[in-house]
């Protein structure tokens, strides 16, 4: 819709808007995130949806126990090779639209565990993660942050059938929930979400 | 009132029913349509297994649960029953007539004729046998080498 005469509609009281920018405010605003905590982030996680930073200003306080009703993952924590394996499941588990915020430096890239033999090196290596939050542990206010950067992503994206979203999201659908092989999680990573600049050493 | 109320004054009422169920239905049936036209719904063996704590589903999960319990929820009842008007009764014990008293002796007699009735077919006695009908595990267990 123009511009112009949407805004000169509402110089005259006249609110319009478009069925598409109606879903992304109602997916925007209504995040339910999944109730599930890694490690000391979740404590932050926690602080955030209380009353001190009130999580729910943002419409996203209502953690769901289960995957079904949930449409947004917190990644807060450190995930194990371990747990790995459950995370991905649980995100597969959830409805489609879904998102994923990966809190702190361990659920981003391992953290202060990235050398160790038992950390995955960033949750982004099986699931795709639509805001990073670095910190360790992030403060709420960085939560707030990216509840806000998911928001303004979310109102971005179009509710008309596009074929390239489609094959992608079928293509995610398809990566299988790693297992554990004897020496690391099989497979490593998921080439089709993990595709890092590679480093150049001197 | 228009002339299709005087004629049947059920119509009247015949709206409003139907004004009722399709005020619960429209809700239902719009999300329905709309879930149809702008959800992306991709079920898949994950998507719908049992389990939603993450881990994977590992048993049969529509397995029967033994018959015999029943018979523990009926010795209960006989407990439970009759602790439930013994209470009030010991409260006026002191008041009440012969008649009463002997009525409650019945009431008592026969929940205590089904406990020794239990009591005596060993009833009580918890046995933990497995079901014979009790499936195997139709996923193998995944050995977890880490």
């Amino acid at each position: 819709m123009d511009e112009g005469l949407k805004s000169e509609l509402q110089k005259a009281g006249i609110f319009t808007t478009t069925l598409n920018d109606l879903y992304n405010w109602g997916r925007g605003n209504s995040l339910w995130p999944l109730q599930f905590g890694l490690a000391c982030c979740a404590i932050e996680m926690i602080a955030t949806s209380m009353s001190r930073y009130d999580l729910a200003r943002f419409g996203a306080e209502v953690f769901r126990p289960s995957p079904r009703q949930a449409d947004l993952m917190i990644v807060s924590g450190t995930v194990t090779k371990k747990m790995a394996p459950q995370v991905v499941r649980l995100f597969k588990q959830m409805p489609s639209p879904k998102y994923v915020i990966a809190m702190g430096a361990c659920a981003i890239s391992g953290g202060p565990f990235k050398q160790g033999y038992n950390v995955l090196k960033g949750i982004d290596r099986y699931i795709p993660v639509d805001v990073h939050i670095p910190g360790c542990p992030p403060r709420p206010e960085a939560l707030l942050h990216a509840i806000m950067t998911l928001q303004r992503k979310i109102a971005q994206d179009t509710l008309h059938p596009c074929r390239r979203k489609e094959e992608e999201a079928e293509r995610i659908a398809a990566l299988p929930v790693p297992e554990h092989g004897s020496h690391d999680l099989l497979p490593p990573k998921h080439d089709v979400l993990w595709h890092p600049e590679p480093v150049e050493r001197s | 009132m228009d002339s299709g109320t005087q004629d049947n004054p059920y119509l009247l009422l015949a709206v409003f029913v139907f004004s009722a169920v399709m005020m619960g239905l429209t809700p239902i049936l719009m999300a329905f349509v709309w879930t149809r036209w702008a959800g992306t719904a991709k079920p898949d063996d994950i998507k719908n297994a049992v389990y939603e704590c993450g881990l994977e589903t590992g048993t049969y999960q529509w397995f029967p649960l033994k018959v015999e319990y029943y018979i523990y929820g009926i010795i209960f009842l006989v407990f439970d029953v009759e602790i439930l008007f013994l209470l009030p009764i010991a409260s006026v014990y002191k008041n009440l007539p012969a008649g009463a008293i002997a009525g409650i002796l019945v009431f008592i007699f026969l929940l205590m004729e089904g406990l020794v009735w239990a009591w005596a077919k060993g009833l009580l006695r918890w046995q933990f046998t497995p079901s014979q009908n009790a499936p195997s595990p139709t996923q193998t267990q995944k050995q977890v080498t880490l």
